[in-house]
C-alpha cells in the first residue's frame, strides 16, 4: 500500500475515481426535491432511495456539500435525553450510527468512549436520576454513579473538593460516542448518487410554488423545478426558508460556539459534560481536544467567535482539567442553531400538503442525521407522520404537547 | 466585550443584559382564539435584519427597548419604554393623518 501511494503521489493524472457522480444539468421535475445538502437531507435522500425505491430526487443547497452544521457541530453521539419519545428517537439513532461505517462503505470513525454529564448540585443529581431511570426503562444504558466512580472511570479528570463546583457525582452512558461529521454526510451523498440521487451545491431556492394548499415545486437561482414532494432540511435557516412556504415557526436562530485546542497525544478517552458549568469536551481522534459551551445570549444570524465565550468556557474549563491550560486554541467557529421552546426539533407533515420540514435542531442535530433521514423518508413516501416522530410535530405547539428535553438536550439550564 | 447602551445607566458590557424577544402585541387572552395564543407564546418571526426587542439591564433591574440588526450584530438604538411606544404611537398617529388626507 505505501507503495501504492508512492507511485499515485508521484504520477499527475487522476489516481482514483470520484467518488461522487456530480450531474451537472438540473432537471426541470422531480418526485421530490431535497432543501439542504448536510447530513439530514443527504440521508434523508439515501434512505428514499434506498428503503422506499425513489431516486428520481434533487438535493440543492445555496452552498456546497454539508458546509452548514455538518461540518460545525461537536460530533457527539448519545441518547441518553429525558424524555421517552426524545430516548426512544436517538436511541434508534445510536443504533443506526453503529453500523453506519459498514451500511455506506465509508470509515466514519465512530468510536464508543462513554459520556459523562458532571452533576455538581444536588439539583443536577435529582436530573442525573430521572434520566438514568427513564434511559433504562427505554433499554439504553445509563448509570448514575458517584464521585469515586467517576475518578476511576476518567482519573484525568479533576475530582477534588478543592474546587469551586465540587462533582458530587454523574450520569454515565458508555455509548457515548464521537464520530467524523464529514464522512458521514459524505457516505450519505456517496451512495445516494450512487442510486441516481441528483445533488446540486450552490443552488439556491429563492421561492417555493405553493397552490390551493399543496407545493407544487421550487423557484431556484437556476430556475423552476416542479417536483411531486418538497422537504426543508435548512438547520440554521429554517425560518427564512420556511417563510417563502408561507411557514412560521417555533424557532430562534442563536448562535452556537465552539473551539479546538492544538493536537496534543492521546490523554482523555470520554466525553465530559457539566451542565452546571456550562461546558462539554473531547479528544479527538487526532488528539486535538474539541469544546464547546452554551448558546449565545441573543438571537443572530451570524458565525462570528467571541472571546467572551473562551473566557466563560475556560475559567469553568481549566477547574475540571488543570493540564488544559498549557493548551492553546487552534480554531475557533460557530453555527447557527434553530432553538425551539422545549429543545426538541420539529419534524414531518406541515399544513401544506406534500410540504415536509426537518428543523429546530439547535444543538442537538448531529447525532439524530441517520435516525432523522431514515423517518423522514418514511414520513415522504407514505405520506403519513410515523409513530417514531408523531411527538415532534409542528402542531405540537398549538396543543401544548411540548417535549421538554432542556434537562438533557443542553448545557445551560 | 460588546457594548449596549443602557438608557438608565449609559454603556456597560453586553454581559449584564438579558434578552426578554421581540417587541410583539399581546392579544386579549379572554377574546383570542387558542390557535392564536399558542402563536403569541412560541411562534418567532426570526428576522434576519432590524428587530426590536425587549432588554433587561440585570443589575438595576431596567427593561427597555434595543433595535439590532441580527445579520450585522449591531445594537442600532436603546430607547425607554415610554419613548419607543411613543415614537410608535406618533407614527401610527401620521398614517393615520396621511391617508385620511388622501
Amino acid at each position: 500500500m505505501p507503495l501504492a501511494l508512492l507511485k499515485h503521489g508521484l504520477s499527475s493524472g487522476r489516481v482514483e475515481p470520484p467518488h461522487l457522480r456530480w450531474q451537472p444539468d438540473l432537471k426541470r421535475t422531480y418526485d421530490v426535491v431535497i432543501i439542504g445538502a448536510g447530513g439530514h437531507g443527504l440521508a434523508t435522500a439515501y434512505y428514499l432511495a434506498t428503503r422506499h425505491g425513489i431516486t428520481n430526487i434533487a438535493v440543492l443547497d445555496r452552498g456546497w456539500l454539508a458546509g452548514g452544521n455538518t461540518a460545525r457541530n461537536t460530533t457527539i453521539v448519545r441518547a441518553n435525553y429525558l424524555t421517552p419519545e426524545g430516548v426512544a428517537f436517538y436511541k434508534e439513532s445510536v443504533e443506526l450510527f453503529r453500523g453506519l461505517s459498514t451500511e455506506l462503505d465509508i470509515n466514519i470513525m465512530y468510536s464508543e468512549r462513554g459520556h459523562f454529564t458532571l452533576a455538581h448540585t444536588d439539583a443536577a443529581i435529582r436530573t442525573a436520576r430521572w434520566r438514568a431511570e427513564v434511559n433504562k426503562h427505554m433499554g439504553v444504558d445509563s448509570e448514575l454513579i458517584d464521585a469515586a466512580e467517576v475518578a476511576r472511570l476518567c482519573p484525568v479528570l479533576n475530582t477534588s473538593d478543592e474546587v469551586h463546583y465540587p462533582i458530587l457525582g454523574a450520569l454515565y452512558h458508555p455509548p457515548g460516542a464521537i464520530a467524523r461529521h464529514d464522512a458521514v454526510a459524505w457516505g450519505y451523498a456517496k451512495e445516494a448518487m450512487a442510486r441516481g440521487v441528483e445533488v446540486h451545491p450552490a443552488t439556491e431556492v429563492t421561492g417555493i410554488l405553493v397552490e390551493g394548499g399543496r407545493v407544487r415545486g421550487v423557484e431556484t437561482s437556476r430556475g423552476t423545478i416542479h417536483a411531486d414532494k418538497v422537504v426543508q432540511a435548512v438547520a440554521g435557516s429554517s425560518s427564512r426558508v420556511a417563510k417563502l412556504a408561507g411557514l412560521r415557526l417555533p424557532i430562534k436562530s442563536i448562535p452556537l460556539q465552539a473551539c479546538v485546542s492544538e493536537p496534543v497525544k492521546p490523554i482523555l478517552d470520554q466525553i465530559v459534560v457539566s451542565g452546571s458549568l456550562h461546558v462539554y469536551i473531547s479528544q479527538s481522534a487526532r488528539g486535538e481536544m474539541v469544546m464547546g459551551g452554551v448558546t449565545d445570549p441573543y438571537g443572530l444570524y451570524q458565525t462570528r467567535s467571541t472571546l467572551d465565550f473562551k473566557e466563560g468556557l475556560m475559567a469553568h474549563m481549566l477547574e475540571l482539567f488543570p493540564f488544559m491550560a498549557d493548551l492553546r486554541v487552534l480554531r475557533q467557529w460557530a453555527g447557527t442553531a434553530d432553538m425551539t421552546p422545549d429543545f426538541s426539533p420539529v419534524m414531518g407533515l406541515t399544513p401544506i400538503d406534500n410540504y415536509f420540514i426537518d428543523s429546530g435542531w439547535g444543538t442537538w442535530g448531529f447525532k439524530a442525521t441517520p435516525v432523522c433521514g431514515l423517518r423522514m423518508a418514511e414520513c415522504i413516501a407514505t405520506g403519513r407522520q410515523p409513530e417514531m416522530l408523531k411527538p415532534f410535530l409542528l402542531d405540537r405547539f398549538r396543543t401544548f404537547d411540548l417535549v421538554g428535553e432542556k434537562g438533557a438536550a443542553s448545557v445551560g439550564h | 466585550m460588546k457594548i449596549m447602551v443602557c438608557p438608565l445607566n449609559g454603556p456597560r458590557n453586553i454581559t449584564e443584559f438579558v434578552c426578554g424577544g421581540d417587541v410583539k402585541a399581546v392579544p386579549d387572552p379572554a377574546a383570542c382564539s387558542d390557535a392564536e395564543w399558542t402563536d403569541y407564546l412560541f411562534i418567532e418571526d426570526n428576522i434576519a435584519g432590524e428587530v426590536d426587542e425587549w432588554w433587561l439591564h440585570t443589575p438595576s433591574n431596567t427593561w427597555f427597548i434595543a433595535r439590532r440588526n441580527t445579520l450585522t450584530d449591531e445594537i442600532l438604538a436603546t430607547m425607554t419604554v415610554a419613548d419607543y411606544f411613543d415614537s410608535k404611537r406618533s407614527a401610527a398617529d401620521a398614517v393615520a393623518g396621511a391617508g385620511g388626507a388622501a
